[in-house]
């Protein structure tokens, strides 16, 4: 078991009151998994890739535990956090074009971030090499500064700089959103061949994008309003889904080869509820067609077939 | 680089025609005649003898020509290094005039300038650190940038000049010495300086600091800062790129500031009756001494753009950025 997270809820301080960004998230991911995190904007699937690694100042950690290789992570307190980042938990965030200094060569920002952390350089120079010949990149982008490489390029850079101290758990945050569609999967492929050689034990893909996660994730953990609504391997969640919010995303997607010359593509009707004051019960009956009386309780998140969970009264 | 260069140093020459020829213009376009003035203060007896005389001094200076043949005269002499006679101070050589003032000047201001821009950065740095700094830092700065720096000159004067009596309160050095190499004159010298530099270092201190505090807090949110945390890197190295990259703009402002300088501490220098070039042009203006004027604003303007020079190199070698963006777009 590589990550347990058990009853996590995170909440956002605002003038008006906390929102409920995350609230009574439980899940696992075994090693080698990667699973990916999809959901609209504003279900909590940030939140919970910020959760694991670092919390901003108005992040308020309210319950739960996340447990990485049978060690309670101290995610509540800034420092202690600190060793475990980088050697334990590392992060491709959602502004890779713009996390490394402008005006550091990217080689000599490398020297100093690991410097740091306590690793000499000249240790881990040979694998940092290898490793960016592995995405398809020259040694010789060490010597460059960022600004003087493409999107792609610095993407990938911060991949190899990101996973360089092999860490167990990777987080990315929506790390092909920003990429044109021949570079995602570049991006995508480089990140499976780097858990295939266990750069990486395991992996959570953060993004609002199912198709960029049918294509690298194992498993897909489908949230809405800051609770989970269905998890399962890749397939079953893009083929057979269970909760009907997964199956409208889902159905919301184009299907190759299929035209769509006067059909409109379907979306789902209605807003997620505020987080200031959710509702009580499912969060997603608003909007369900097969809302019920019962919906009023809030569903358990309950394994309906082996490695394939689902929050919903109607289908569990 | 070398078309950057090449370009840069065309920008400089256009620069510096441009000027030099309002420099030209400017104090004649003053209402006054010069010569006229000048025989005034003379006191003559014979009002006879004014009508030669105007036609003298006007053939002396070369003002009885036409204007187009008085422009081309000053590039003339301009170019043979010649900046003419003082009117106000005749016969004295503008450049002897002006050479006697600058190391005044210069003494005064590039230390003013160039000790509150380090203590200043230094300041807002670590008030960007720490809250409890900031809260007293951050005031006391605005406080100080909103001070009026004449005002501020003329307080330390009344207050350390005539009321505790520690410093003196005018002139570059005691009016009953002679200017020699000797210690004593160097430590009158530095007795005179040290109030007129202070009240110019403690006005832009503030200025500094608070540019720098912000700066930085704008840098310490930025993406590469928040990564750097996210992966657990010290807070030490996190600061040093903030710091690094927030000093960036800071240069540029160092750059105008020490662009003004040579003319800069006018004000200063009247309040402190310092004999630096501040001091000559205001007498310049007073006494429409055209070739005085001219040649002290020509310090000025070579001033700014030899200051602006430097800057420009020196961010070539700070800052990648401007590197890339003058090659063209590769990147």
């Amino acid at each position: 078991m590589s990550l347990r997270v058990d009853d996590l809820a995170v909440h956002y301080r605002t003038t008006r009151g906390d929102v409920q960004a995350l609230d009574g998230v439980t899940f696992e991911i075994a090693d080698g998994e990667i699973m990916g995190v999809a959901g609209e904007s504003g279900c909590g699937k940030t939140t919970l890739g910020k959760a694991l690694i670092r919390l901003e100042n108005r992040m308020k950690h309210v319950r739960g535990t996340v447990t990485l290789d049978g060690e309670k992570l101290p995610i509540a307190d800034d420092r202690a956090m600190d060793p475990y980042r980088y050697r334990r938990i590392s992060l491709i965030p959602q502004y890779a074009m713009s996390a490394m200094n402008p005006t550091r060569k990217i080689g000599r920002m490398i020297r100093e971030l690991v410097t740091a952390k306590g690793v000499a350089y000249e240790d881990v120079r040979p694998e940092l090499e290898r490793r960016l010949r592995l995405v398809g990149l020259d040694e010789e982008v060490l010597g460059r500064y960022p600004i003087e490489l493409s999107g792609g390029m610095k993407q990938r850079v911060v991949l190899v700089l990101a996973t360089l101290l092999d860490p167990s758990l990777l987080i990315g945050d929506e790390v092909t959103s920003a990429l044109d569609v021949t570079s995602q999967k570049a991006v995508a492929r480089a990140l499976v061949e780097f858990r295939d050689r266990e750069f990486v034990r395991s992996v959570v893909v953060v993004t609002h994008d199912i198709s960029v996660l049918y294509q690298m994730a194992d498993t897909i953990l489908v949230m809405y309003a800051g609770r989970l609504a269905e998890k399962a391997s890749a397939t079953t969640v893009i083929d057979q889904p269970l909760h009907p919010y997964t199956k409208m995303l889902v159905g919301a997607l184009p299907k190759v080869g299929e035209r769509y010359d006067d059909r409109r593509l379907t979306g789902i009707v209605g807003r997620p509820p505020s987080l200031l004051d959710p509702p009580g019960g499912c969060r997603f009956r608003d909007r369900c067609p097969l809302a019920m009386p019962r919906c009023e309780e809030q569903p358990p998140f309950l394994e309906v077939a082996p490695g394939h969970q689902v929050a919903c009264w109607a289908v569990a | 680089m070398r078309t950057y260069l090449a370009r840069k140093a065309t920008l400089y020459v256009l620069t510096f025609l441009v000027a030099v020829t309002l420099n030209w213009l400017i104090p004649r376009l003053m209402p006054g005649d010069p010569v006229q003035r000048m025989i005034s203060r003379a006191g003559v007896q014979h009002p006879e003898s004014i009508g030669p005389m105007v036609e003298y001094y006007e053939q002396l200076f070369g003002l009885d020509l036409p204007v187009w043949q008085q422009y081309l005269n000053y590039w003339g002499s301009l170019l043979r290094g010649d900046l003419g006679v003082s009117i106000w101070l005749f016969p004295s050589p503008v450049e002897d005039v002006i050479l006697r003032a600058v190391p005044y000047t210069l003494g005064l201001m590039l230390p003013a300038i160039l000790l509150s821009w380090v203590v200043g950065n230094w300041m807002g740095a670590a008030a960007a650190r720490r809250k409890a700094l900031d809260n007293t830092v951050l005031p006391a700065s605005y406080l100080l940038t909103a001070t009026p720096y004449m005002w501020l000159a003329i307080l330390l004067v009344w207050g350390l000049g005539v009321v505790a009596g520690w410093f003196p309160v005018a002139g570059g050095y005691d009016f009953g010495r002679r200017p020699t190499m000797s210690v004593a004159f160097v430590l009158d010298v530095l007795h005179h300086w040290f109030l007129p530099f202070l009240s110019l270092f403690l006005v832009s201190l503030g200025g500094w600091a608070i540019g720098m505090r912000n700066l930085i807090i704008y840098e310490l949110e930025s993406d590469y800062a928040n990564y750097l945390a996210a992966l657990g890197a010290p807070q030490r190295l996190i600061r040093r790129y903030a710091f690094r990259n927030g000093l960036l703009p800071q240069i540029t402002g160092l750059a105008l500031q020490l662009g003004t300088v040579i003319g800069g501490a006018l004000v200063t220098e009247v309040v402190f009756a310092y004999p630096g070039l501040g001091y000559l042009i205001l007498q310049a203006v007073q006494n429409a001494d055209y070739f005085l004027l001219q040649g002290a604003l020509l310090f000025v303007v070579v001033g700014v753009l030899v200051a602006n020079f430097v800057i420009d190199l020196v961010y070539v070698v700070v800052d990648p950025r401007t590197r890339t963006g003058l090659q063209g777009a590769n990147a």
